[in-house]
């Protein structure tokens, strides 16, 4: 199972262009905050980007908390969202500690779901679908001796 | 699309309040360009001067922003300072996308504020608030104070001005984003002149996105043109500052105050060696994938014991020509220890670098004094021309003061009107011939980016004035048209009419699609009228004697040729403008 990683933000030129592209494919929206992924500064320009994005937790706390099931922990890391379930009660977005839940003013919570689809909207390569390596899945120390 | 009207926020400092407002017209003017002379002619006054408060401060995007790649500008549009007359300025950063997810196709303010203020606007935010405390101020610093003052990194745009802005310079520019610029014209003297020190637009909706896969599946095709074939490798790669070599190659370069257009000394400047030597990185504005903002950097040792700080500062072209060339500047770190000076002060750099280089040429030729200047000012002098920029933007003396009203003004007191490069507002950087120096001269901006008159120069041996002035009326339409969209004039080589009508088509805009011809048409037109209404004269214009003094790879320029140029193509220009008796 693979996760979305923002692996190389030190060449990020600041276009949105994932964010747009996430917000065009995924949730149909034309948006550069209703997506998956969000980019930021941090202190203005000079001072680079920043990606904010699920980290594929596991567990994960938006999934915890969440009380209806609309966010189910995926096997290894992140969550599966059922759009449908959801009652915004915005608890996800609280309970994130990376701030990776953007909630619109109707509290409709948007988070990454790594499908990837943003990696071949980035023109400088910022962004990888990379293979997650789980703690469930290692083995033990005791297993591995 | 979002809607087919035009959806404009209208800000009036003097009660801080704001009036959501509905207007017709997309099928006629499309937006940007288009809809801000349609607001100038809706809430401007031709006849009061361009200070007074009631005078609109107008910020307007485009059907396709947010939409398509590298439809990443902003329109804005005011009486400038400079003339006096309509006028307009682009400029890209995260403005356009702010005012696109902030939900308004244009951003009007008017009055003036009791204070020093700082505007924040958006779909559900408005906010006006006293910011006294940053009189005086630089832009940069300004800049961080208010970010941390208002909400929404990363989904907001951040215009600010510095003290040029403040003190009302005819050439101060609002700095938009850190390194983009509402540059020519003024805009910043314009916000200064209503108390405002920044705008803070803040981008937080979204929008359904059409049904279907017309959309999503242009939008790649367009994407993938722009970041998988070269076409616009010449904006990524070396940035516009390749043409500081190549222009200087074809002796088309302006060199201290335009004496000379070669110099072998180029080598510091040219656009490889910046980024060999002096490229940190690249940024992009939001929407473009280009990434054609280049950003080196300086450093300066502070202190024994090798204590450096270091300052990130844009370059591109007309920065190395305009505080590079034209003031005889040949070491890397100079050109931008003065690019970073303009920065701090909010100054439009090209005007800047040219008024400073008419000042070295009077002081040679003992028009003005040092008392005047305040600094010996001597080609190639950086340190003397970074303390001359602070004094042009704090308006330090008489001198000073004059000049940042404009070199013309300058040499109308001092004299030396003959060398001033100005062509309408001092000159860009392409000394490539007549039909450029006629184009920028009258052109509606005084921009090279009005028509390709730069570029017609270079293709063209043959004197042929109608067929010279058809391709700058003809070149201009289908500019103002990706102006009304409003996209980065690099794309004009994908943004052909053709794509632009599926583009639109692809978003709902079926009418507009079909109407692009006479929209262009009716585009040029209001643009033309506004200025006119606004005391613009065509006829009026004149291209100082340097200007026919200059030699280019083709020889020396002819001014009979020159002359006939302007002449036909004002006569052209004012057709186009003439306001109807009704």
């Amino acid at each position: 199972m693979k996760k979305l990683t923002a692996a190389r933000m030190e060449r990020c030129i600041g276009c949105h262009s994932c964010s747009l592209a996430c917000a065009r494919l995924v949730h149909k929206q034309l948006s550069w905050n209703k997506a998956g992924i969000r980019i930021r500064s941090a202190g203005g320009l000079s001072t680079g980007f920043q990606a904010r994005l699920c980290l594929a937790c596991d567990p994960a706390p938006c999934a915890e908390v969440c009380p209806t099931g609309a966010l189910t922990q995926r096997r290894e890391g992140g969550v599966i969202q059922k759009r449908k379930l959801c009652i915004r009660c915005g608890k996800c977005a609280e309970a994130c500690p990376v701030d990776a839940i953007f909630l619109d003013h109707e509290v409709n919570p948007y988070l990454c779901i790594h499908c990837g689809r943003c990696v071949e909207y980035c023109p400088h390569d910022c962004l990888e679908m990379v293979e997650i390596v789980s703690e469930r899945s290692q083995p033990t120390q005791e297993e591995a001796s | 699309m979002i809607r087919d009207h035009f959806r404009v926020y209208l800000v009036d400092l003097d009660t801080g309040t704001m009036q959501v407002l509905e207007r017709d017209g997309r099928e006629q003017l499309c937006g940007g360009g288009g809809l801000a002379a349609m607001l100038f002619q809706e809430f401007g006054h031709a006849d009061r001067p361009w200070d007074d408060p009631e005078q609109p401060l107008i910020f307007a995007i485009g059907p396709l922003t947010g939409y398509f790649p590298l439809m990443s500008k902003t329109v804005c549009a005011f009486k400038s300072p400079y003339h006096d007359q309509y006028a307009e300025s682009h400029a890209g950063g995260r403005s356009a996308l702010s005012m696109r997810f902030g939900d308004m196709d244009a951003l009007v303010i008017r009055g003036r504020a009791k204070r020093l203020s700082a505007l924040a606007v958006g779909a559900r935010t408005f906010e006006l608030r006293d910011v006294n405390f940053l009189r005086g101020r630089d832009a940069l610093s300004c800049g961080r104070v208010i970010r941390d003052m208002f909400p929404g990194s990363g989904r907001r745009s951040m215009l600010r001005i510095g003290p040029a802005g403040e003190n009302r310079c005819s050439y101060a520019c609002i700095n938009v984003d850190t390194y983009r610029h509402f540059g020519r014209m003024g805009a910043g003297a314009v916000m200064g002149a209503k108390n405002l020190k920044a705008i803070v637009i803040l981008g937080d909706r979204g929008f359904p996105l059409p049904e279907g896969k017309a959309y999503t599946s242009l939008f790649k095709d367009v994407y993938k043109q722009l970041t998988d074939t070269s076409i616009m490798d010449k904006y990524h790669g070396l940035g516009t500052a390749g043409n500081v070599g190549a222009l200087n190659e074809l002796h088309a370069l302006p060199w201290r105050n335009l004496q000379q257009t070669h110099d072998p000394d180029v080598d510091a400047i040219t656009g490889e060696r910046m980024a060999e030597d002096r490229l940190l990185r690249n940024a992009a504005c939001a929407g473009c994938p280009v990434g054609c903002i280049h950003i080196g950097y300086v450093r300066e040792k502070f202190q024994e014991n090798y204590q450096y700080l270091y300052r990130q500062v844009g370059y591109d072209y007309e920065l190395l020509f305009a505080v590079g060339s034209m003031l005889g500047i040949t070491d890397s770190f100079d050109a931008l220890r003065l690019m970073d000076t303009v920065e701090l002060m909010g100054l439009d750099v090209m005007s800047t670098g040219v008024a400073l280089a008419w000042a070295t040429e009077a002081q040679e030729k003992g028009l003005v004094t040092e008392e005047q200047t305040l600094v010996p000012l001597a080609f190639g002098q950086a340190d003397d021309y970074m303390a001359a920029i602070e004094h042009l933007a704090r308006n330090s003396n008489e001198f000073y003061s004059l000049l940042s009203r404009g070199t013309l003004k300058a040499a109308e007191v001092f004299g030396g009107g003959d060398f001033a490069c100005v062509l309408g507002q001092e000159m860009a950087g392409y000394a490539t011939g007549e039909v450029f120096f006629a184009a920028e001269g009258l052109g509606f901006r005084h921009s090279h980016l009005d028509t390709g008159g730069y570029s017609y120069d270079q293709k063209h041996e043959e004197q042929d004035v109608d067929h010279a002035v058809d391709f700058l009326v003809e070149d201009e339409k289908s500019r103002v048209l990706l102006c009304a969209m409003v996209s980065c004039l690099f794309a004009r080589g994908v943004y052909s009419e053709e794509l632009l009508g599926r583009a639109l088509e692809s978003v709902g805009y079926d009418k507009l699609a079909g109407a692009m011809p006479s929209m262009a048409e009716n585009i040029q037109r209001i643009r033309w009228q506004t200025r006119v209404q606004t005391g613009y004269d065509a006829a009026a214009v004149r291209i100082p004697k340097r200007f026919r003094e200059v030699v280019t790879w083709k020889g020396p320029v002819d001014p009979d040729y020159m002359e006939a140029l302007r002449t036909e193509y004002a006569r052209r220009i004012m057709e186009i403008g003439a306001v109807s008796e009704e």
